[in-house]
């Protein structure tokens, strides 16, 4: 039943999109035509470059995202569970979070060169302190009385956060990672404004220039199928690894 | 015999925003070995906070708590709590939320190798004594209430502690499953010879399992009475009891007592000048 209303939704979608343009209530060079965006597609297949463009992006957007992950899962723990590391890192995190990624594009060229590592490093910074913030609430969230029953079965305070609150927050944790995943994607136009020659974000970015709309439409689509494909795989790898989570015990 | 749990002119002070009021103050009374004690009152009289306290999560603002004559500083595994809610570890299935203690340092670091063992057969004969051997692997949301708290007992109890702390553990459980729950909780009780403190508001349930019951009275909350339950040993008892008129003579008291000092009576006074106006 889900399947059907989401796949409907996207026809529908897909539809009036097809609609408005075969009626030309729109000028094309504001919103191409579902035809003239296929065909750039096949266009970009055959010369060659757009699975390399996918597969660069996934593989900056991935080495960032995991980059962010393997920081923030410790930090994020530590906050969660010790008041006074929560006080320490909290107003910093909360300083740091609203500092706009894009405006670190001249700073992360200056420390980090023109290679791949720079376009790594903006998705971190767009990433990392969501992340930590995020997973930090995942971890104060779990229920005082399941920390209550540890303490009475004689758990210390060490196995506590190991046994209870990282096990017991781990399904949350993962649905922010996942969600996280999401926003990494958002950063990689702004990553790939940091001297690329390379990837999806630097092909919208091109062909804004030359007024390329059937082009950028093809990147943003591709981009989007590509978030909801990971997205499903790692709903279902939640699933297999978590069948309590979302139910009460 | 022995006192197991002394707790001596114990008081508690919560300080919310509203103002300060005493949930608990001057209770004093012991529990000796192998005896098993519930606490009746009517809501509000403090009889969780008491639990809470001789468990370690709260501190007491006044008085001492002590077992085996040490005094309680924080909560540990010689006290044991059953929850209302049960309070299983979800991503356990039920033997893993059984066998918690085993993975812990304080069990490991005082069990050698023969007591390391023997905890092993230990969790598999809780299994069986609590009816959970057909449902070792499945995990606390595929259970029923009272098979849920099966698990709970079965894990405060393998660690064998001196006090097992009982909070209303029957509470969410529809009738049928209580009665079952009395039948097993007093035949565990028999065989283990724990010495056990158990909180409920349900009279009949306090009579039927205890060795003593004490009433609590609210505002502050303090020991109103004490009555000693002259009933056939728990291995002796069933449900027919609950007819006799020895334990309705007694449940009937105690209810008289709690009625008394609940201060329920003002509403209908208060509910007789209402319909007079009205």
């Amino acid at each position: 039943m889900y399947w059907l209303i989401a796949t409907a939704s996207f026809a529908l979608w897909f539809a009036l999109w097809w609609a408005v343009t075969a009626l030309q209530l729109v000028d094309p060079l504001f919103l191409p035509a579902p035809a003239a965006v296929l065909h750039r597609c096949g266009d970009w297949l055959r010369n060659g470059n757009l699975l390399e463009d996918a597969g660069i992006s996934s593989y900056r957007v991935l080495a960032g995202f995991l980059l962010s992950a393997v920081m923030a899962l410790p930090l994020g723990l530590a906050i969660g569970a010790y008041q006074p590391v929560r006080a320490f890192c909290e107003p910093l995190l909360e300083f740091a979070r609203y500092l706009p990624a894009v405006a670190f594009v001249p700073m992360v060229l200056l420390w980090a060169g023109i290679g791949e590592t720079s376009k790594i490093m903006v998705i971190w910074i767009g990433t990392f302190f969501q992340l930590v913030i995020m997973l930090s609430e995942d971890v104060a969230r779990v229920p005082m009385p399941q920390i209550e029953a540890a303490r009475t079965l004689g758990a210390s305070g060490g196995e506590i956060v190991i046994r209870v609150l990282l096990r017991s927050a781990l399904p949350a944790m993962f649905d922010t990672l996942r969600i996280t995943l999401g926003w990494a994607w958002t950063y990689l136009v702004v990553a790939e404004l940091v001297a690329a020659n390379s990837g999806l974000g630097y092909a919208i970015l091109k062909a804004q220039r030359f007024l390329q709309t059937d082009r950028i439409f093809v990147g943003i689509i591709v981009i989007g199928l590509i978030g909801l494909g990971s997205d499903q795989v790692l709903r279902w790898i939640h699933r297999r690894l978590f069948p309590w989570a979302g139910v009460r015990s | 015999m022995t006192d197991k749990l002394t707790v001596r002119a114990l008081s508690k002070r919560f300080v919310t925003e509203a103002g300060a009021y005493d949930a608990l103050s001057g209770v004093s009374f012991t529990v000796t070995a192998g005896e098993f004690v519930a606490v009746v009152g009517a809501s509000g009289c403090g009889k969780s906070t008491l639990l809470r306290i001789v468990a370690g999560l709260e501190r007491p603002s006044g008085g001492e708590v002590l077992v085996d004559e040490r005094p309680v500083e924080g909560p540990d595994r010689d006290r044991a709590m059953v929850f209302q809610d049960y309070n299983l570890y979800p991503w356990l299935t039920v033997r893993e939320n059984i066998r918690f203690i085993l993975g812990l340092r304080s069990t490991r670091r005082d069990a050698d190798r023969a007591a390391a063992r023997g905890a092993e057969e230990r969790s598999e004969l809780l299994l069986e004594l609590m009816g959970l051997t057909r449902v070792r692997d499945a995990r606390p949301h595929e259970l029923s209430g009272g098979m849920r708290q099966r698990v709970a007992i079965a894990r405060a109890l393998l660690g064998k502690p001196d006090l097992l702390l009982m909070d209303e553990p029957f509470g969410a459980l529809d009738a049928q499953t209580r009665e079952v729950m009395h039948d097993l909780i007093l035949h565990v009780a028999a065989l283990e010879q724990r010495t056990i403190v158990f909180v409920t508001h349900d009279v009949e349930e306090a009579v039927y399992l205890a060795d003593r019951v004490i009433v609590l009275a609210p505002g502050p909350g303090r020991i109103d009475s004490v009555w000693r339950i002259d009933l056939p040993p728990a291995l002796e008892r069933n449900q027919n009891l609950k007819l006799s008129h020895a334990f309705l003579s007694i449940e009937g008291d105690i209810l008289s007592r709690i009625r008394a000092t609940s201060g329920l009576q003002s509403d209908l006074t208060a509910l007789q000048r209402l319909t007079a106006k009205a």
